[in-house]
């Protein structure tokens, strides 16, 4: 399990430092299989249950497949292949990656002092997974490294989940996985959208409806 | 029991089945049955005598029992709006997707989607269990995101991808702090729901308990459109077909509250945590009073006007149930006011853009005679969004003042009441410049605006907020103090 953890904030590290968007893909769907994996430890071997395992299946079919096969289709539309310049540059990135990892240590070592945390490895992992999805999510310029970055964040969200022991019924884990899984989808499906209207999936670029930029969209539109 | 369920199944089953009808008629005929057999169920339901029903999953309270009759009324105040506002509207086939041809055009997708929402609103509403409540909120988001997309242009997918995109991390902090609160618990709960929590609060870890309500009140308040969390609110509220701005504000923003209302139920039952809470969310409600106050003063185009003013709004909520005592009773009013007046507003708005084809406030001038109905509907609903006598959201803004003041808290009724007055005059300059005015160049007709469909709704969601404001019958008056007595607080 803690291999597991281990992996998955790797794979974090690499998402943070790579440029091209593919590998990128590749990387979250990486980690969904780790993630599918992770319930069938937690239930420690011999005792994996039918629930454990379908959920693991459903995150695996879902994380893994399906939705990296929708994105990557979405970048084969619109022929965007590297992330450009993104607000952050990717070695500082990987800098603030370390950063956040310290951080997410901290974290979970002061949780210990009020609760018994069965696996602190994990739940550092998790923490750093929902912080370097934030990361992506507000230092990327592309709307499809925005979905790859929320995408980080709900399964960092779901190993903390893990992590901590706090098990629903199976009913209540599939919805979640559901929502999420639409959830992406739907956004998959913008993103054919917004190559089609915009010519580009630069959200930076996105501007029109702001009430503080105003000037800078009047000007860009001047500019064209 | 089976009611409850079948208030959360029905307009699933409808709404894809909607998505495969050919015929316009026989769809939009199918979503205005269902939204009148949904509110006949509401009713039917909350008026039960069988007791409180409150099972694991789902159950029925004062509390749901507001929040569902006022979400199924302004549905299907909506669903009859919508059956004029798609005539006027182009629609287009749906396109092909990753090779995929998606059935239906637009109009099926939004009859669909509108269904969805409906189901989707009605399951964060009835559930009590919290995970199945994430559940519910996350997809009213999804269910929701189409509907702003509705008309296909630069600006509704910008709006449509922000709404998703800041929505949907808010919630998935949500979902850190449903984790958070699985943590406070001990082996003694059984039922992870606010009346099992609160039933065994003395085993609570009360760290937990605060870090979880930290993770609600910060997701959910993100759908909620709290400030600094609702930048989002703005954009999707003024590009989203006006009886889906309706729903979004009126119905939407209240089943996010409720997500914030049933931790705190379990907080009120904790003395720490109580006042750790009470503190977070009189800040989080006098920050959105003052950031709607900047935007709205100047504001150009009125649709946003409109959903700043939500934004002040949740404020006034979170303000009051933060203040505690009879003003948590005066929030849930407000509650009810605001979703009635605002949702008759956003109607309003419709009728409006239909005939001047522009939000911008400099373009909508002498409304009063151009379209002498939704003019005066209009200006109604400017004192009553404003919370001027006799309207029912004076008597709960007024309660709320009076408790502030009460418990000694000066700076808060000082704040709040020039954050009142910062929005009322913002807000006057805006709705003088569009009733009166000078009548421009250019002559408008503007009976096109006015049909009977399209007036109707707003008429009896303006007329019921002036009748509430004169009058509490009892029923009202019982739910609302229920809802007050379940979160800790007195009766109005």
């Amino acid at each position: 399990m803690n291999g597991i953890a281990t992996l998955l904030a790797i794979s974090c590290m690499l998402l943070l430092g790579s440029s091209r968007l593919l590998v990128s893909i590749r990387m979250v769907a990486f980690q969904g299989v780790l993630l599918g994996l992770l319930p069938l430890f937690v239930a420690g071997s011999g005792h994996i249950g039918a629930a454990a395992l379908i959920l693991s299946i459903t995150n695996i079919g879902l994380k893994s497949i399906l939705l990296p096969w929708l994105l990557t289709k979405a970048l084969f539309e619109s022929g965007a292949r590297r992330e450009i310049e993104p607000f952050i540059g990717f070695g500082t990135s990987i800098l603030s990656g370390v950063v956040l990892l310290a951080v997410s240590g901290y974290i979970v070592k002061r949780l210990q002092t009020t609760a018994e945390i069965s696996s602190s490895i994990t739940l550092i992992a998790g923490f750093f997974m929902v912080f370097s999805g934030l990361f992506l999510l507000i230092t990327r310029r592309k709307a499809l490294t925005q979905t790859l970055g929320f995408l980080v964040l709900e399964n960092g969200v779901f190993t903390t989940g893990l992590s901590l022991g706090s098990e629903f019924s199976v009913y209540v884990e599939l919805g979640i996985l559901l929502d999420v899984f639409v959830g992406i989808f739907l956004m998959g499906i913008m993103l054919f959208h917004i190559d089609r209207e915009f010519d580009h999936l630069d959200v930076d670029r996105f501007n029109e409806l702001s009430d503080l930029a105003v000037d800078i969209a009047s000007n860009e539109e001047a500019g064209e | 029991m089976i009611t409850a369920y079948a208030l959360i199944i029905l307009p699933v089953i409808t709404g894809v089945i909607s998505l495969f009808i050919s015929s316009e008629r026989v769809r939009r005929n199918l979503l205005i049955i269902v939204a009148f057999i949904h509110l006949f169920m509401s009713i039917l339901l909350c008026n039960g005598s069988a007791g409180e029903l409150n099972g694991i999953w789902i159950g029925l309270d004062a509390l749901s029992r507001l929040f569902l009759v006022i979400t199924s009324l302004l549905f299907t105040g909506s669903a009859t709006y919508s059956m004029v506002y798609l005539d006027k509207h182009p629609h287009f086939n749906g396109p092909a997707i990753a090779g995929l041809r998606m059935p239906g055009n637009s109009n099926a997708i939004f009859a669909a989607c509108m269904q969805l929402f409906l189901s989707a609103m009605s399951l964060a509403i009835l559930s009590t269990h919290f995970g199945l409540q994430w559940i519910g909120i996350e997809a009213t988001t999804l269910a929701s995101t189409p509907l702003i997309y509705y008309h296909r242009n630069r600006r509704s997918l910008e709006a449509a991808w922000k709404y998703m995109i800041i929505c949907s991390v808010g919630i998935a902090l949500a979902l850190m702090g449903v984790f958070f609160l699985a943590m406070a618990t001990s082996s003694h709960v059984h039922q992870f729901t606010p009346a099992g929590l609160s039933l065994f609060s003395g085993y609570l870890k009360v760290e937990w308990l605060k870090v979880a309500f930290i993770f609600f009140l910060v997701g959910y308040g993100t759908k909620m459109g709290l400030a600094p969390m609702h930048t989002w609110l703005p954009d999707a509220h003024s590009e989203a077909p006006s009886p889906v701005s309706a729903m979004l504000s009126g119905a939407l923003l209240n089943c996010a509250f409720l997500g914030i209302l049933r931790i705190y139920q379990v907080c009120v039952a904790v003395p720490g945590a109580a006042v750790f809470a009470n503190e977070l969310l009189i800040i989080f409600g006098l920050l959105s009073l003052a950031v709607s106050g900047i935007f709205i003063l100047h504001q150009p185009d009125y649709k946003r006007m409109l959903a700043y003013s939500s934004v002040e709004h949740m404020g006034i909520l979170a303000l009051g149930v933060g203040l505690g005592g009879s003003a948590i009773a005066a929030a849930m009013l407000h509650a009810a006011g605001h979703s009635l007046v605002k949702a008759s507003l956003f109607l309003l708005s419709g009728n409006v853009l239909a005939v001047y084809a522009s939000k911008k406030v400099e373009d909508v001038k002498a409304l009063l005679k151009a379209m002498p109905l939704t003019g005066a509907l209009w200006l109604a609903g400017f004192f009553a969004i404003t919370g001027t006598p006799p309207f029912t959201t004076f008597n709960s803004e007024f309660a709320i003042v009076r408790v502030a003041l009460q418990s000694g808290s000066w700076k808060v009724a000082t704040l709040y009441l020039l954050f009142l007055l910062l929005v009322f005059i913002g807000m006057l300059t805006i709705f003088m410049h569009m009733c009166f005015g000078k009548k421009g160049e250019q002559e408008v007709d503007g009976t096109a605006g006015e049909s009977f469909w399209q007036i109707l709704p707003p008429v009896v969601f303006l007329t019921t907020a002036l009748l509430l404001g004169l009058y509490l019958p009892d029923f009202v008056r019982n739910t609302i103090d229920g809802a007050a007595l379940l979160l800790g607080g007195k009766a109005l």
